[in-house]
């Protein structure tokens, strides 16, 4: 066994290169990082910058064509790297376990929880009814509510955070004195995440594994680790205590990586957001100097040719760079000064009321069961005005987009008008302005950009049919477009995946503005990026609703960028909204208590300790929701409110609280502000 | 540039998998094989050291020599010329034939991914019971309702049968393509059924249309030289290799195996040749 000074996973000097269609492609450079028993240690960086590689390099578990070329993985002490497999095996059974980022793929779909559990025991020579007992207790210990009942489902019965709760009980059961979590909280809701995170803090304090954590989530990061690394194009270039690292980035990427995300309850209306200029270098670029000095705002000539050693910020913390000292000071990439309106008369009728959306209702038929996943809703939209969309998934909150665009039909009763004129119902039924008036980007651009058609191909088609342009008037037009949303011309003519995944939303942003729409649906439009190019398409579209007066319906998980882009908020809770409002008034409170809810799960990246209020229990199946207030049997402000009678057998209306402020509640407002500000 | 910039490594990809196939032995020698039939079929004349119609009556049923590198049937035809010329008529009968049946399935199974529903299930359950007919029954039942063989016929008999194979792969494809995106924005656009499924839909799905092609082509070759050795597929005399095991494979008994090997080895090397090409293309392109 370790000693108390035997760090328990230490990388020295590791590299590792991946064989890419035959050439081998350096993807770690020299990473060295330690840690001690009890400690959980954190590795942040944006895609493709090595996080994973890592991880499975340290487990000896890299794909076929990985290869560690240089350097030294020591566990508790000892040299792993050229062990033999059946040694690496017999760690993985005893000491070492790991937690993936999606709990759906990671267990069996046909083998019950239970067994699936109780293997991981019968594995290290418990008897079969022993395994299960322990499988049990397993269970329980990741507070899962009667495991009984549990161990008898198959992985698709359980809900994403049961599933993850599942795997973890799996990777715990062997007694790891290591745990590797890659992103394990990345595909699930806040209010989920929240109680993941909370798990995971509570059975380190328990059980004194060390963690190596993994994630894009520089919040999530914050709250959990007690150190972090930095790592970008496969370098480590900052590492340091979390609080440290955070307070005083020291490292020109880390920097920017910080500046990047919208928070502390930014608005457009203040300021642009910063982001780092530039791409991360293809897999494999080879460097002389700093893996950085391509993006970097204090670059000079020695950064080109000298690699940078780390430097000394304070005992626990060190940065890669020759100017670790001016690095929190970089200038900002962006002009931080507003664009005005370049058209006077869009500016004069913003907020002129343009979407009016009234008793839209969709009801599903699955497996048998009506399941009504759109319910009643009812939203109103002003000119050049955002309207943020949130919720747990299955909220509605994708099929109310869809309603809206006449993708699906909505239900007998349910009215849209666009600009005082009422829509048919599907897309079919309306005429090319109507369809054109209303765009969408996904989320997903490498889904909705047909992947055979040229970038420019994309863009004129749709200026083709929803402008009547002819063919060369619409050429042109979608270069204009395309240049409008800084594509530069010499990649019109790429296909989509040529292109990295910014460029390619930008090129999904430019068909959605094809018809000169008033209105933009966006779908989690930068989910699948990263931060700084999230940063960059968050400006563009800001920029783009100041030139055009074009409204946005903003779906996003993200409640820091909702608060940024978003001038209302609709709070949607199995299909009803909960709560409507300007963006202040929601965000501010007094909140509904689903909204508080959610919003105090998320991790704060400003380190500071909130409470956080847990919603308990899971979404309830939409086919049989609950009497009364949908939200009662979860929700954190009824039991004492004096009004539970009420809560418990009638659906409240969305009551106007105070002036523009909507919510679905039946506690009274002054009540709630009180208890909320306690 | 203030931001991003297009990854260049990706526009080498394609350039790079073409190196890695060229790499694959596999896809060498399989390549090399189809290449040598190929020449043949188009210059076959040239190479054949006879008429493929000559007839030595000096040296009938000859085993292989120097004069007759394959030896001599027992018409005493050079079955070396005969195996070299016979290579075009199998060869352009199984391609036509693929490429009927890639089109006519290629359609159903677009339409029927695409329009799901009732039409999509009737035309899944009819093509289902064609292919759970034998296929050599059918063949000789077409061929005897229409009473003659010709290879017309045989295009036409191997294209029905691939059709429902064709129809269910891209079907299966398409079924995933339709849900994606980039559909819903063609929607989003005006654009009609027609032009969604052909201009949007079936590029996404030709890689998987071309592999299925050389697979069935693979099962062409065998399946023309089954009906021609049944006697359903091409007149006898035909220098085609079926038609060339059937007219001679009684003589393996009187020790006379050359005029039945040589066609046999044949077919098979053009059938192995084209299962190494698809196989390499299947995972150097990570289908």
């Amino acid at each position: 066994m370790s000693t108390i000074n035997t760090p328990t996973l230490e990388l020295r000097g590791l590299e590792v290169a991946y064989t890419v269609r035959g050439i081998d492609r350096q993807v770690l450079r020299g990473v060295s990082f330690s840690i001690a028993p009890g400690e959980a240690y954190g590795l942040v960086g944006e895609s493709g910058c090595g996080k994973s590689t890592a991880a499975f390099a340290a487990m000896r578990y890299l794909p076929r064509n990985g290869k560690i070329t240089a350097g030294e993985i020591f566990f508790e002490g000892k040299n792993i790297v050229d062990i033999a497999e059946e040694d690496v095996a017999q760690l993985r059974r005893s000491a070492i376990s790991m937690v993936y980022q999606n709990p759906a793929t990671a267990l069996n779909p046909t083998i019950r929880i239970g067994k699936q559990i109780a293997e991981v025991f019968a594995l290290s020579g418990a008897s079969k009814s022993d395994a299960m007992a322990m499988a049990q207790d397993a269970l329980t210990k990741v507070q899962i509510s009667d495991p009984a009942k549990v161990m008898r489902r198959y992985a698709h019965q359980l809900s994403g955070g049961m599933a993850q709760r599942v795997v973890i009980a799996m990777a715990l059961a062997s007694n790891p004195r290591l745990l590797v979590m890659d992103e394990p909280t990345t595909g699930l809701d806040a209010t989920v995440e929240a109680e993941v995170l909370d798990l995971v803090r509570d059975l380190r304090r328990d059980t004194g594994t060390a963690v190596l954590f993994i994630s894009h989530n520089l919040g999530v990061i914050r709250n959990m680790c007690d150190r972090v690394g930095v790592l970008y194009a496969g370098a480590l270039v900052e590492q340091g205590a979390t609080a440290d690292l955070f307070d005083n980035p020291s490292h020109p990427y880390t920097v920017g990586l910080l500046r990047c995300i919208p928070r502390g309850g930014l608005h457009k209306s203040a300021e642009r957001l910063d982001t780092i200029p530039g791409t991360p270098p293809a897999l494999g670029t080879h460097f002389d100097g700093c893996v950085f000095s391509a993006r970097c705002a204090l670059v000079e000539d020695k950064c080109r040719t000298v690699q940078p050693q780390m430097v000394n910020i304070s005992d626990s913390h060190v940065a890669r760079c020759f100017h670790s000292d001016k690095a929190i000071a970089i200038p900002h990439s962006i002009e931080k000064i507003e664009i005005k309106s370049t058209s006077k008369e869009h500016s004069a009728i913003v907020g002129e009321s343009l979407l009016n959306v009234s008793h839209l209702s969709k009801v599903f038929t699955q497996d048998g069961h009506q399941v009504r996943v759109v319910n009643d809703v009812s939203l109103t939209l002003g000119v050049g005005e955002t309207l943020g969309l949130v919720g747990e998934s299955g909220s509605g909150k994708t099929t109310i987009a869809k309603l809206i665009l006449g993708l699906v039909a909505p239900e007998d009763g349910g009215i849209i008008t666009l600009d005082g004129k009422g829509l048919a119902k599907t897309l079919n039924r309306r005429d090319v302005q109507d369809v054109g008036a209303m765009q969408i980007v996904f989320q997903n651009p490498d889904q909705a950009l047909n992947r055979r058609h040229s970038v420019t191909r994309i863009v004129s088609r749709a200026v083709e049919r929803l402008r009547g342009f002819n063919v060369s008037d619409a050429l042109d037009r979608a270069h204009e477009l395309l240049l409008g949303m800084r594509v530069e011309a010499t990649l019109h003519s790429a296909r989509p995946v040529q292109l990295s995944g910014g460029l390619k939303q930008r090129v999904a942003i430019a068909r959605a503005f094809a018809g000169a729409p008033q209105l933009v649906v966006c779908d989690e439009p930068t989910s699948a990026l990263d931060v700084s190019v999230q940063a960059a398409i968050l400006n563009l579209l800001v920029d783009l609703q100041k030139q055009d007066g074009t409204s946005f319906i903003f779906i996003s998980h993200d409640l820091g960028v909702v608060r940024y882009i978003s001038d209302k908020i609709a709070v949607l809770y199995l299909g009803r909204v909960v709560e409507f409002g300007e963006s202040n008034q929601v965000f501010q409170g007094p909140h509904h208590p689903y909204t508080e809810a959610l919003l105090s799960s998320v991790p704060n990246i400003d380190g500071s300790s909130r409470k956080r209020i847990p919603l308990t229990g899971v979404v309830p199946n939409p086919s049989n929701p609950p009497t009364g207030c949908v939200l009662h049997p979860r929700c954190p402000r009824m039991t004492g409110s004096g009004v539970e009678h009420l809560c418990t057998s009638t659906e409240p209306a969305l009551n106007e609280v105070e002036p523009g402020h909507f919510m679905r509640c039946h506690i009274p407002l002054d009540q709630l502000r009180k208890v909320q500000t306690q | 540039m203030t931001d991003e910039t297009a990854k260049q490594t990706k526009q080498t990809e394609l350039s790079e998998r073409l190196a890695v196939l060229k790499k694959n032995k596999a896809f060498i020698v399989g390549a090399s094989i189809l290449a040598f039939w190929i020449f043949s079929a188009i210059f076959g004349k040239l190479i054949a050291r006879y008429d493929q119609d000559f007839m030595d009556y000096e040296s009938i049923n000859s085993a292989p020599s120097l004069k007759y590198w394959f030896g001599t049937d027992s018409n005493g035809r050079d079955v070396f010329s005969r195996v070299i010329v016979g290579s075009r008529i199998i060869m352009v009968i199984s391609f036509l034939a693929t490429l009927l049946g890639a089109f006519v399935g290629a359609s159903l199974g677009l339409t029927a991914g695409y329009l799901k529903g009732k039409y999509d299930m009737i035309l899944m359950r009819i093509l289902e019971a064609i292919s759970a007919i034998p296929v050599i029954i059918i063949a000789l039942l077409a061929v005897a309702a229409i009473g003659q063989s010709s290879p017309i016929i045989t295009i036409l008999i191997i294209g029905f049968i691939f059709t429902p194979n064709v129809a269910r792969t891209v079907r299966a494809a398409v079924l995933g393509e339709s849900e994606l995106e980039y559909v819903a924005a063609a929607k989003l656009r005006t654009e009609k059924t027609l032009h969604i499924l052909f201009r949007e839909v079936l590029p996404n799905v030709l890689p998987t249309l071309i592999v299925e092609f050389t697979v069935r082509l693979g099962y062409a070759i065998f399946a023309v030289a089954t009906l021609s050795f049944l006697g359903a597929g091409l007149e006898a005399g035909s220098p085609d290799w079926g038609t060339q095991v059937a007219d001679t494979w009684t003589l393996i008994f009187t020790n006379v195996w050359w005029p039945t090997l040589f066609p046999s080895l044949a077919i098979a090397s053009v059938a192995v040749s084209i299962n190494l090409i698809s196989d390499a293309l299947l995972e150097v392109f990570e289908l």
